[in-house]
């Protein structure tokens, strides 16, 4: 017997994933920024020719839902993973996927210095403002006043600091070719994101240098909010927080047409 | 190839680079410098990887993601800089893939100094990164036998899918001497069955070193053992000298070795019954061979540049059926031949160690000497 194939597909699988069902909560949108990844791999070609770097944290399972090679990197680490990939495969695309505690965090060193180089990577960065694997704890991206499991009275910017930009830090490295932030709050953002992930990958296909492409995204579940009143947060306080923008389009790439 | 003055560093990263060495990750540090300065010039002109890394943390991962890549890569360091590689050493074995490392070891612990030291051994054969791996670790103790052990570090890293360390104390780093360079070895694809090097027409691979099911970890743990028992089966290497006939054994690695070898010889002279074991793996250790020995000697002595590391190792291939006594030098100091040979004149005249542990004592003979 023979599954009905639809006349009218308008939505599928990538081709850039596998058939395994993500562990992502509910309203997470982890999802939506992996299916841009997958979607980008598949338009571009590019699945053969990918390596993928995982991250300790919520994506740390990354490596079972994209249909390339794939390597799990120790907390933080993965921008040095993903360079010794790169060097010993220049022609391969190597990406990493990693969230606020693993690259703004404990991978601080890594992340600056992979950009520094302009090492021809491209780094998919989640900005959910909390580290979400190990329960909600406060990351270097957590709002000022926003309560987490190690800032129960909110995050007092006297005592533990203030959030890291990250997109425009980075963005004053001379290696860096690429180096936007996008959201995923609602579907204009997404289809904006998408092409933002396009053009990183771009980028590295070129030969132009680091690529990153920061995506706000929600955590209902340690936020403690619905998945609606998530993307609500976003809009209302993660975007004034972590304006939108290209901080960093290197001439060559703005000439990329897609 | 002829015979040619050689630093212990630069004459490992030439070895390294004969074997084919594909790439190198590393950052500065004393008494290493050379061999990272050395590959600097030398990688680059053979078109190869080399990146100076942002720390040892860096470069420990950029080694691991080329080995995953299924490159002959290295790193090298010094003792404080190892210590900030630990975390990706247990990483790379629990990802069963290849890798070689050299640790041109100085005094410590904490900065200590840059002078020449043994006080890493635990932290190679036995310690460091967190969780049960296997690890061959190999201790030269002449130029020569550093360039040999280069190459062959390669060769054993990638049959076991296994680290392979070698640990030079700074004297062997540092010291000048003729030595021979292998033929230059082309840089071969090796193609290995596991490595993601792009899933152009096969099926996708994963390497990671989580097994989050209890059960699946422990199958990892039993696969990682089961493999270390064929290295210990096949690899243990070591130098004998004058052991046939010996009484009092003498057991000394790297530079500590090669000292006692001086002195082994100036007490032969003296018609003293003594010989040497210089193991030359440490990882797996030449149990067996000591097993052996101390069915027939006397009395063992071991000789180090640490407080008495390799010792233990000893002491459970004895299993307590002659004396083992104990002479370290520490803190960046090497031994002079006549400390061990005052040591062999100790042991032979039946001055032992009234303690069932010799260091207590020994530890005493230093602080009265001082």
């Amino acid at each position: 017997m023979t599954t009905p194939v639809p006349n009218n597909v308008v939505y599928d699988r990538p081709e850039g994933f596998t058939e395994t069902p993500t562990h992502y909560c509910p309203g997470c949108t982890h999802g939506v920024a992996h299916r841009l990844v997958a979607e980008t791999l598949e338009e571009m070609n590019l699945i053969p020719r990918t390596i993928g770097v995982a991250p300790v944290g919520c994506a740390v399972f990354a490596y079972n839902y994209f249909d390339t090679d794939f390597v799990e990197a120790p907390h933080g680490r993965a921008p040095a993973m993903a360079t010794g990939m790169k060097r010993v495969l220049p022609e391969r695309i190597v990406f990493t996927y990693q969230g606020d505690g693993d690259l703004a965090s404990i991978g601080m060193g890594e992340i600056v210095h992979a950009a520094a180089r302009g090492e021809n990577i491209t780094v998919i960065f989640i900005n959910n403002a909390n580290y979400g694997m190990t329960g909600g704890q406060m990351a270097p991206t957590t709002l000022p006043g926003m309560k987490t499991t190690s800032s129960p009275n909110g995050r007092d910017v006297e005592t533990q600091g203030y959030p890291i930009r990250v997109a425009e830090m980075l963005a004053t490295l001379d290696g860096v070719g690429y180096c936007v932030r996008r959201s995923l709050h609602d579907p204009k953002n997404i289809r904006l994101a998408k092409k933002a992930v396009r053009l990183a990958f771009e980028t590295q296909v070129r030969g132009l240098g680091f690529s990153l492409v920061e995506l706000l995204s929600t955590c209902p579940t340690n936020w403690g909010i619905t998945p609606v009143q998530s993307l609500k947060f976003v809009e209302e306080h993660m975007l004034p927080a972590y304006p939108l923008g290209d901080y960093k389009v290197t001439p060559s790439v703005a000439t990329i047409k897609i | 190839m002829p015979k040619e003055l050689w630093k212990g560093n630069e004459a490992i990263a030439e070895a390294a680079v004969r074997a084919g060495l594909q790439a190198y990750f590393g950052y500065p540090i004393t008494p290493q410098t050379e061999i990272l300065e050395y590959l600097s010039r030398r990688m680059p002109e053979l078109v190869r990887a080399f990146v100076q890394a942002e720390s040892e943390l860096g470069a420990i991962n950029m080694v691991y993601g080329a080995a995953c890549a299924g490159a002959r890569v290295m790193s090298s360091s010094s003792s404080p800089g190892m210590s900030l590689m630990m975390e990706g050493i247990s990483y790379i074995a629990g990802t069963e893939v290849p890798a070689v490392l050299v640790n041109v070891m100085r005094g410590g612990p904490g900065l200590g100094n840059i002078a020449p030291s043994q006080s890493d051994y635990n932290q190679a054969v036995h310690g460091g990164g967190h969780g049960d791996y296997p690890r061959i670790v190999l201790a030269p103790a002449t130029v020569q036998e550093a360039i040999d052990l280069m190459g062959l570090s390669f060769d054993l890293a990638e049959k076991y899918r296994m680290i392979c360390m070698l640990i030079l104390d700074g004297n062997v780093g540092q010291i000048m001497e003729p030595a021979e360079m292998p033929e230059m070895q082309p840089v071969a694809n090796r193609n290995f069955d596991w490595a993601t090097n792009g899933a152009v027409d096969r099926p996708r691979r994963i390497l990671s070193s989580i097994y989050i099911n209890p059960p699946d970890e422990e199958a990892t743990n039993f696969r990682l053992a089961k493999r270390w028992l064929e290295v210990q089966a096949n690899e243990v290497r070591y130098r004998e000298y004058f052991l046939d006939d010996a009484e009092f054994v003498i057991v000394g690695f790297g530079t500590a070795g090669r000292v006692a070898l001086s002195a082994v010889r100036a007490a032969r002279a003296q018609g003293i019954r003594v010989g040497l074991l210089r193991p030359i793996t440490v990882s797996p250790f030449p149990f067996q061979v000591i097993d052996e020995l101390a069915v027939r000697a006397r009395v063992f002595l071991v000789a180090e540049m640490n407080m008495g590391q390799m010792y233990n190792d000893v002491r459970i291939a004895v299993r307590g059926r002659v004396p083992v006594e104990f002479y370290g030098r520490t803190g960046g100091i090497v031994p002079f031949p006549d400390e061990i040979l005052a040591e062999i004149h100790r042991i032979a005249a039946g001055r032992l160690a009234a303690e069932a542990d010799p260091r207590g004592a020994w530890l005493a003979r230093m602080e009265a000497a001082r």
